[in-house]
């Protein structure tokens, strides 16, 4: 008896539930200081630098990387890459999820949250990137939410609306495509505003094609590195076509990342070079952005190919984690880094803890609603009444 | 593609003009908006300032503002590089020259009230307006405190009330608008004992301070600051030394912050007109290249099959020949033992 209960407290006080515990615990207690304190207690923003990491890491790189949904669906079934089908799921699951928290966060960051529908409802700014930003989040979470909505209906046994939500795939993926290209390429857009407060290296006019283009990596390299980290947490939920299939979603993700990295190098370049800013690369901000472009663009794109030809899937999936780096360290460039580079150090940003704080208790809810539902949810493997039937 | 020129286009004439028929006169509209005409202004004169702080006592009062920290009879504070807060809509800097025998400089500090406001712009809920009097105000019960017109302000005006948790707000200058709507003028251009501010229309002051300029060479540098910065603003500055080493930037450029996003804007509908078109096309292209293939393959099997078929024909064909023949043969080795036999 006795025995039974220590096993049973075993299962659930893991060394990750305890850390998870402890995040949530600490996200709840910043939460109440943020909502009753207001921004000031929490943060570090003030009049020169009005956007922190709640932005730069959970917007900027919280879009940038749920952009898997979009660049698996679209693989699928727009570009016919049938043997991928299996990745399309958990890729939708981490869009969702991934813009849901988005929303989650932006909560935290506005001034007046509870106003956060004024655009639509009592100005329409249509003059604003950000108006174009909001409302393409807002139809895209719609439409992640539809293009999951399988999965729990399946769970739940509702099957003439999974068969209403199944239908919608072909429409519901274009439209996903279309509103991803929007508004990835709208938060880069974002920053067109503020030529004077962006150092030269990363404002270009060809912000939003480098924003939509580096999400295309984003997606590619986040659904292999998230592939790997629930191999090792969820290996028992995948079915077969799950396990067979992963390797060569491995290369074949590998080799298009290796291609877009190219394509991406090249315009920046491209950047650098419309711009003549080329004597800025011996400052130490140019320096600095050497090291985005060299080590965070040029070597993953060979190494994803060396990868691809020696067919080694350890040097993908660590090339996947690297880029994915890269990513976090792009979109903090342009939000933090290298925004406002020409204000003193006294009147320059860094996050408050409380800012990290929350930032680490956002992605500990991602993780806890991915576990939740993957452990539920047809999402890694077939529900076996739906088994092989086209979607 | 500003609020501004939206308004100013109804303004000037087609009355009733649909927000659908204003919003094409943006980006790509040639004509150029140059300010409301007859918009009211203010020049600095910097070169008249004395830095005494009477504009910003009394900016603080008009306003109802906040207590300042320290009364605005201290002048210890002209030597802090300062900029406006929740509390000072404007402040005065005091700059000292290198060369130490040149007087500091003072400059005071505020919203430039720009013709084409970068922070209107980049509100998504319309909380900016750019009235046609001059004066760009804010409306506080629209906004959601997203803090984007602070990204977008190239002069780092708007202030926030970070420490408000329930009505924080974005704080700056109004240029008193409705003192200009009462038909006064701005608190800081009634009090300056130096006539360093000047009010007036903006083409006003525009010819004044060129004249200024041309009756006193040497006592200007040869540039109005504001003329055309960020596509021109309604406080405009002259200066004795130049204006980068009083902290102004002279990098802004002359494009209004409306500019700097109506191309990224314009590509918004092309997208969403032509990508599904794109994304259908790159579908069907796939499907067909399948349906092809699987015909292909079909045709394949068949053929495969046929020839199979072709071949076991023969085989069959052969071995009934060679199972005859092995038979004939068999009937002729008995047939000639029975005769053996018979014999």
């Amino acid at each position: 008896m006795s025995g039974e209960i220590i096993t049973g407290k075993k299962t659930v006080m893991t060394p990750f539930n305890v850390i998870a515990g402890m995040v949530v615990l600490m996200g709840l207690i910043i939460t109440a200081i943020r909502f009753t304190k207001g921004l000031g207690a929490a943060t570090n923003l003030s009049d020169y630098n009005p956007w922190g990491i709640w932005i730069g890491f959970d917007l900027l790189v919280g879009v940038a990387l749920a952009a898997g949904g979009y660049v698996t669906s679209a693989a699928v079934y727009i570009f016919g890459m049938k043997k991928y089908h299996f990745a399309v799921r958990p890729a939708v699951l981490t869009g969702f999820l991934g813009y849901l928290f988005v929303v989650v966060a932006l909560h935290y960051d506005l001034g007046r949250p509870w106003r956060l529908a004024y655009p639509f409802i009592v100005g329409w700014g249509t003059t604003s990137l950000l108006f174009e930003v909001g409302l393409c989040v807002a139809l895209y979470l719609t439409v992640l939410f539809l293009e999951f909505s399988p999965a729990p209906l399946e769970w739940l046994g509702f099957k003439k609306t999974r068969y209403l939500a199944v239908r919608l795939t072909m429409v519901l993926t274009i439209f996903g495509v279309v509103l991803s290209t929007l508004h990835q390429s709208s938060l880069g857009a974002l920053f067109l505003i503020a030529p004077s407060k962006l150092h030269p290296l990363w404002y270009s006019p060809y912000l939003p094609v480098f924003f939509f283009v580096s999400s295309i990596i984003a997606g590619l390299s986040m659904v292999m590195f998230e592939g790997m980290l629930s191999h090792r947490a969820f290996h028992d939920k995948m079915d077969e076509e799950h396990l067979s299939e992963s390797d060569s979603l491995t290369l074949g993700f590998g080799k298009a990342a290796s291609l877009v990295l190219a394509g991406y190098f090249t315009i920046k370049i491209i950047g650098v070079a419309a711009g003549n800013h080329w004597n800025l690369l011996t400052t130490p901000y140019g320096i600095w952005f050497l090291v985005e472009m060299i080590g965070f663009i040029a070597l993953p794109c060979f190494l994803y190919a060396v990868g691809v030809r020696d067919k080694n899937l350890m040097l993908i999936r660590f090339t996947a984690a690297w880029t994915v780096l890269g990513i976090v360290i792009n979109r903090l460039n342009i939000s933090v880094i290298a925004f406002n580079w020409h204000l003193p150090a006294s009147d320059r940003y860094f996050p408050h803890w409380m800012e990290i704080g929350i930032s680490v208790f956002i992605v500990m809810l991602i993780i806890l609603f991915y576990r939740f539902i993957v452990t539920r949810m047809p999402i890694l493997y077939e529900h076996p009444d739906y088994k092989g039937e086209e979607q | 593609m500003g609020i501004s020129r939206r308004k100013f286009l109804g303004w000037i004439g087609a009355a009733g003009i649909s927000a659908s028929i204003g919003k094409p006169a943006g980006a790509s509209s040639i004509s150029q908006f140059s300010g409301f005409p007859d918009s009211k202004g203010v020049l600095h004169d910097i070169t008249r300032c004395v830095g005494c702080r009477s504009c910003e006592d009394s900016c603080n009062k008009i306003n109802e503002l906040p207590e300042p920290d320290t009364l605005f009879s201290d002048q210890t504070v002209l030597a802090k590089n300062r900029r406006t807060t929740t509390k000072a809509f404007t402040v005065v800097n005091q700059y000292i020259s290198k060369n130490a025998s040149e007087k500091p400089v003072f400059r005071k500090i505020q919203c430039n009230h720009c013709l084409e406001p970068a922070c209107a712009s980049a509100c998504f809920v319309r909380a900016f307006t750019k009235t046609p009097n001059g004066p760009v105000t804010y409306d506080p019960d629209v906004c959601v405190g997203c803090r984007y017109c602070m990204i977008a302000c190239p002069f780092d005006i708007p202030a926030y009330e970070y420490d408000e948790p329930l009505t924080p707000r974005v704080v700056k200058c109004t240029m008193c608008a409705p003192r200009i709507e009462a038909g006064e003028i701005p608190g800081c251009v009634s009090v300056c004992p130096t006539e360093a501010l000047t009010f007036g229309k903006r083409k006003n002051l525009l010819s004044i301070a060129r004249e200024r300029i041309r009756n006193n060479p040497d006592r200007y540098i040869d540039h109005v600051y504001g003329e055309y910065e960020m596509g021109g603003t309604s406080w405009l500055y002259l200066s004795g030394v130049p204006f980068h080493e009083i902290g102004m930037r002279e990098d802004l450029g002359i494009k209004s912050g409306p500019e700097l996003t109506s191309g990224a804007l314009s590509i918004v509908p092309m997208i969403v007109g032509l990508w599904p078109v794109l994304l259908t096309g790159i579908y069907g292209m796939t499907k067909r290249k399948e349906k092809n293939a699987f015909i292909e393959q079909e045709g394949a099997v068949a053929a495969a099959v046929e020839r199979a078929n072709h071949e076991s024909i023969k085989k069959i064909a052969a071995a009934i020949e060679k199972e005859r023949l092995g038979k004939k043969k068999a009937m002729e080795a008995a047939e000639k033992e029975k005769e053996k036999g018979i014999k």
